[in-house]
């Protein structure tokens, strides 16, 4: 079992780069979620759980501003999302890279102009420096060279997911978020991806806010796991204060038939 | 501060009895990136005849993936030229990331070269060939759609008479007030122009037989072809296309519905049926809108307008606009969904498809329309 990241110091010494406080989303009259608070530290790999329709994803794209919340705050990097003109707005957003759960590539162009893309908005490069740079990228997460000139049409799943992680990493992101990285990837596939992660976040020294069901993921690759459960985080800390918790949802999560399964295979 | 270390990467170079020591500081990142190719250009240019070049990554503010390419290739290609580079002092953190890029050559795409005439003619080639193409395959899909029909016919329980009402009423009914609209506006241009034209020969009342005819003829079925091809025909290939681009037509063939019969004879059904009826419409439209022009400029009263119309119009000049109704339904119905079906993975296919749907089915119908005028001149119908 992959333990290879560092230990880190206790929650209350570190900075949270992601703080989200007092969250209200709702879509007309269904509030997904009230009074939401989470923090993600500066260097983690956090694993985000909770079952199928609790709003993960709405989490997500409430954090990336694609979905309008209610009320709360949000800070990213020490600054409240709300309060940024749209020059400093655009600051941030390059400082994250997400990963959508269907890959999300441009359908149009080549995984190497896809990748390119965010570095020909927000950066000033040569040609040939933009070259090497996506190729370096399609390089490091796994494709190999002739990949950078195939559509995503011409992609297979696991390969989307890693030009997608490309396209991601294009500008060196601090924050990533992965939406289900591993959902529809062979076990075989799943297991290269998190550990390509837990690579790439040890090279880049990358935050991770990592959206998963996926009980090896959490296992191999998580410092921290929070749990959404009826509009709130009903969970957050170690794999093993997970396990050990009261609540019924998240001792069938982390004590049903496949996670003792991942557990006995894996430890 | 003023003491605070500038944001731009600085190369220092500092020669030594053994070789050249580049003191490296600032933020090698993405954001300097214009900053880092040049310093790094003028320190490969700077340490000519140096045996050994030692790269001190110590004050290093920051370091990310492009500004450790950047060195780690400088450093390749100083190694090309017969010197000896290496990083120094370089922190943990750094240390792993230049090892992760670990500069690789990467083989350049080298773009083809082509002659141009030659180029030429390769694409005329290549366009009589897609065009043969397309009328075989538009053949054999007429061919897979009449034998769709045939099973429908042979079996009216398999029919969807649901998604035939549904189309009817986006194609036709919908249809109707944008169609109403154009054919009343051309109605009045042409028995405008006519009128002043015909009036210089004193033969102002035979703008009622040009109206007329010409409307019943010719004006009514092209103007509705039309504009059905733009609207329903460009829906027709969006939906299918987009259904192609989702799998949803191999869901329905691994569910044993056969793509055709479900999705396209209902449209093309649909089309077949609404058409003609548009047509009339759009025939009533265009000759109120000459009346209303004819009154207005000619003094053309209603009354003799409608007698007029009367003498002018025969039953034949009727059946000739309407009888090619349904044949202009069946080519924008095949070509739209042709069209759709043909649909590959990405949005610009889509885009692309959706196109020439419209264009080739404009076209056909034009096409159809002069072999229709051919025809009816020949057997002086």
């Amino acid at each position: 079992m992959l333990q290879s990241h560092a230990p880190y110091p206790l929650p209350g010494d570190r900075e949270a780069i992601i703080r989200v406080r007092g969250l209200e989303v709702a879509f007309g009259e269904k509030t997904i979620m009230k009074g939401l608070d989470l923090d993600v530290y500066r260097g983690e790999i956090l694993g985000f759980v909770g079952a199928s329709g609790q709003g993960k994803s709405v989490l997500t794209r409430t954090i990336l501003g694609l979905v309008r919340k209610r009320a709360g705050t949000i800070e990213v990097f020490g600054e409240d999302l709300d309060d940024l003109s749209a020059g400093s707005r655009r600051a941030v957003e390059r400082r994250w890279g997400v990963l959508f759960q269907q890959g999300a590539l441009f359908s149009s162009l080549t995984v190497k102009q896809n990748v390119q893309v965010p570095m020909r908005e927000h950066l000033k490069l040569s040609e040939r420096l933009l070259d090497e740079l996506a190729r370096l990228k399609i390089e490091m997460v796994g494709l190999k060279p002739d990949a950078a000139d195939k559509f995503p049409s011409e992609l297979s799943g696991g390969m989307i997911k890693r030009a997608s992680l490309a396209r991601a990493l294009a500008l060196d992101p601090e924050i990533l978020f992965l939406d289900e990285p591993t959902s529809g990837l062979d076990p075989i596939g799943a297991g290269d991806f998190d550990d390509l992660i837990s690579t790439l976040q040890r090279t880049l020294g990358l935050t991770v806010f990592m959206v998963t069901h996926d009980l090896d993921s959490i296992h191999t690759v998580c410092d921290r796991v929070a749990a959404l459960g009826e509009g709130h985080i009903i969970a957050a800390g170690s794999i093993d204060t997970m396990m050990a918790s009261d609540h019924p949802w998240l001792r069938m999560y982390f004590n049903g038939k496949r996670a003792r399964a991942v557990l006995q295979t894996g430890a | 501060m003023p003491s605070a270390p500038s944001p731009e990467p600085q190369a220092v170079l500092d020669h030594d009895g053994t070789g050249a020591r580049v003191v490296l500081s600032g933020r090698w990142t993405a954001d300097q990136a214009p900053g880092v190719e040049a310093r790094m250009a003028e320190v490969a240019d700077a340490v000519v005849g140096e045996r050994l070049v030692l790269l001190d990554l110590a004050r290093v503010e920051r370091l990310d993936t492009l500004g450790a390419w950047v060195l780690d290739r400088t450093r390749h290609e100083l190694g090309t030229r017969g010197l000896a580079a290496d990083f120094v002092n370089a922190r943990a953190e750094h240390r792993i990331l230049l090892d992760e890029v670990a500069f690789r050559g990467f083989q350049e795409s080298v773009p083809v070269r082509r002659s141009r005439a030659i180029d030429f003619l390769a694409e005329v080639g290549g366009t009589v060939v897609g065009a043969g193409r397309d009328l075989a395959s538009g053949i054999s899909f007429m061919g897979e759609f009449v034998a769709a029909l045939l099973r429908v016919a042979t079996k009216p329980a398999r029919f969807r008479i649901t998604s035939l009402v549904y189309h009817l009423e986006h194609i036709a009914f919908r249809g109707v007030p944008i169609i109403v609209l154009i054919s009343f506006l051309v109605g009045c241009i042409v028995a405008q122009q006519g009128l002043f034209q015909l009036q210089r020969f004193g033969a102002a009342p035979f703008v009622v037989n040009l109206v007329g005819i010409l409307v019943m003829r010719e004006l009514a079925v092209l103007l509705t072809s039309i504009m059905v091809a733009g609207r329903s025909g460009s829906a027709f290939t969006a939906e299918i296309g987009s259904m192609r681009m989702r799998e949803e037509i191999d869901a329905l063939r691994v569910m044993g519905l056969d793509p055709v019969e479900v999705l396209i004879v209902p449209r093309i059904l649909a089309l077949v049926v609404a058409l003609p009826l548009l047509s009339f419409l759009s025939a009533m439209a265009a000759l109120a809108g000459g009346g209303v022009v004819a009154w207005l400029y000619g003094d053309i009263s209603p009354d003799v307008y409608l007698a007029r119309l009367r003498t002018s119009i025969g039953f034949n000049t009727f059946m000739v606009g309407f009888i090619k109704a349904p044949f202009m339904a069946l080519v924008i119905g095949l070509i739209a969904t042709m069209e759709g079906l043909a649909v590959q993975g990405s949005a610009e296919s889509l885009g692309r498809h959706v196109t020439a749907s419209v264009v080739k089915a404009i076209f056909m119908v034009i096409v159809l329309d002069g072999i229709f005028a051919m025809f009816f001149a020949a057997i002086r119908y």
